[in-house]
């Protein structure tokens, strides 16, 4: 059986997926919502018959191909804090973190899948992916469902699709989401119109932790809403093209603030690796934000490449669980801001001062200039 | 006019914005004062019209499948009634959704970008799910051509639509 320090130890396939084609778009993530015919939801269902359905799903799902040796616990066997860790990992939501006895979390040894089981569905299975990929996401998903269809029931009426606890589901029962990261469009004040935009053609705009959160850290998920009356291809292909127009509108933000403006964007980026190099004490909330920065400076050239990866670790290694998981003993918001940054100093000790970085880019730049004419 | 729940002279009229939709009810004072109309705090109209007023209007057009307790509908699968959806918004069971259609038409509305599943299914379900389809579509053939009298036509349709559900 793997063990839940064993499943949390690295960091996930899709946090590490680096530099993607679009910088700004951190992760895509596809999401199913399917139930058992002939048993009550877990919502209504009376305790033994939530344990009975667990009794039959649980082993189905260990059983796929994908979910070999793969992390398997009821919610019940889990503590608070280990909980919160697959929250803030995006493993399992935060309703499903409120179960205990009678639900079960299923996740795959590099955190690409994970089905909840008993949670507001009988089944709710997700795949993540590190960049714009949602169909690739939706491929592989699609394929662990068929492979659980060929042994389950699954609650269908050929009208309204597939059956879920909630009407907002109906259909396909596929949520389809990308957290984007956009700091030159928050910077340049072309949030509120664009986000506007992306409501407007009936897509979900959330936080970081969805529904109800607030977006910290220039962090923002978008999400299909619709899931009746049209096929999951046609869904995913739309929220892919809004999504890199989106990526593309933030490039060029960056772009523009590069060329209008490049002090503000040296000093921002500057401020935040100066206070996350030597602060001691930090909250979360700053820690995100300047963590943005940092990133921005990876995507713009400050810092190296590999930056960027460090910034979507951290992201994940500063929040409040994984604090509490790391330091191993209960902590007080001043303890946890201690330990937030002194997790930042040891992190980013080797990174080089932006200006150095630039400085040695441009020398290098005249550098290779001058001493290839045959280049031109 | 007359009260919407018995058979008294109406003098209380309301009119709400439910769903939607303009709702109106109209009601003897008996009644109004019984289901706490003159109390504007306590009173939703729109409880009223998902719940007892519809009852009293749809409660003959109960289909087999639906069994009801006290007058009240209910999931003969899961024992999920009507009280129940109206105060969670959420379904039962998958066997709900037959049991309820009536009161989920108007959840409905406005929610998805259409009203009927397109997209994946279960392979079992695959061939009953394109002859369900290809029904729909004869049906709706068939009436536009009874409604244009071209009957030569509609006889044909009527002949597949019926070897068609023999299969299933």
């Amino acid at each position: 059986m793997m063990r839940f320090s064993t499943l949390i130890r690295h960091p996930a396939d899709w946090m590490t997926g680096g530099q993607t084609e679009h910088g700004a778009v951190l992760t895509s993530r596809i999401r199913f919502a399917r139930n058992l015919r002939g048993h009550s939801f877990p919502g209504w269902a009376k305790r033994e018959e939530r344990a009975e359905t667990l009794a039959v799903l649980r082993p189905a799902v260990e059983e796929l191909s994908a979910m070999k040796d793969a992390f398997s616990r009821e919610l019940g066997d889990l503590t608070p804090v280990q909980k919160q860790v697959l929250v803030e990992r995006h493993l399992i939501s935060r309703e499903h973190a409120a179960r205990s006895e009678g639900s079960a979390a299923v996740i795959e040894r590099r955190q690409s899948f994970s089905i909840m089981i008993n949670e507001e569905d009988h089944l709710r299975m997700q795949a993540i992916r590190s960049g714009l990929r949602l169909s690739e996401a939706f491929e592989s998903l699609s394929s662990l469902d068929s492979e659980l269809e060929a042994k389950l029931d699954y609650a269908f009426d050929p009208t309204l699709g597939y059956l879920t606890t909630c009407p907002t589901n109906l259909g396909t029962g596929l949520r389809a989401s990308a957290m984007l990261h956009l700091p030159g469009l928050v910077l340049s004040d072309q949030i509120g119109p664009v986000l506007q935009a992306v409501a407007k053609i009936g897509l979900a705009v959330r936080g970081l932790y969805g529904e109800g959160t607030e977006s910290l850290g220039n962090l923002y998920q978008m999400s299909n809403q619709s899931t009746l009356g049209e096929s999951e291809e046609t869904i995913i292909a739309r929220l892919e093209r809004v999504i890199a127009q989106v990526a593309g509108h933030e490039l060029n933000a960056r772009d523009k603030l590069m060329e209008d403006d490049p002090q503000m964007v040296a000093d921002k980026i500057g401020r935040a690796y100066g206070v996350l190099r030597y602060a001691h004490l930090i909250d979360s909330k700053e820690a995100l934000n300047h963590l943005s920065l940092l990133r921005l400076g990876g995507n713009l050239g400050f810092f190296s490449a590999e930056t960027v990866t460090l910034c979507d670790t951290l992201l994940m290694d500063i929040q409040q669980a994984h604090l509490q998981l790391h330091a191993g003993i209960k902590l007080s918001p001043d303890h946890r801001d201690t330990i937030r940054a002194e997790i930042m100093r040891s992190r980013l000790q080797s990174l080089e001062s932006p200006d150095k970085h630039t400085h040695n880019k441009e020398e290098t730049d005249r550098f290779t200039e001058g001493d290839n004419p045959q280049n031109e | 006019m007359n009260c919407d729940y018995c058979e008294s002279k109406a003098t209380v009229f309301l009119t709400q914005l439910a769903e939607g939709q303009m709702k109106k009810v109209c009601l003897c004072e008996r009644c109004a004062k019984e289901r706490g109309v003159t109390d504007p705090t306590g009173f939703s109209l729109a409880d009223m019209l998902l719940g007892k007023f519809e009852k009293a209007t749809t409660g003959t057009t109960f289909r087999g499948k639906e069994r009801s307790v006290g007058g009240a509908k209910v999931c003969p699968e899961c024992g999920f009634t009507i009280d129940d959806l109206r105060k969670v918004r959420r379904f039962g069971c998958g066997n709900c959704y037959t049991v309820f259609s009536e009161e989920l038409a108007p959840m409905l509305r406005g929610m998805h970008k259409g009203l009927s599943h397109i997209g994946k299914v279960p392979e079992g379900l695959m061939e009953s799910h394109t002859r369900h389809q290809r029904l729909e579509e004869l049906r709706k053939k068939l009436e536009q051509a009874i409604a244009s009298e071209s009957y030569e036509i509609a006889a044909g349709l009527r002949d597949e639509i019926q070897t068609l559900d023999e299969v299933s």
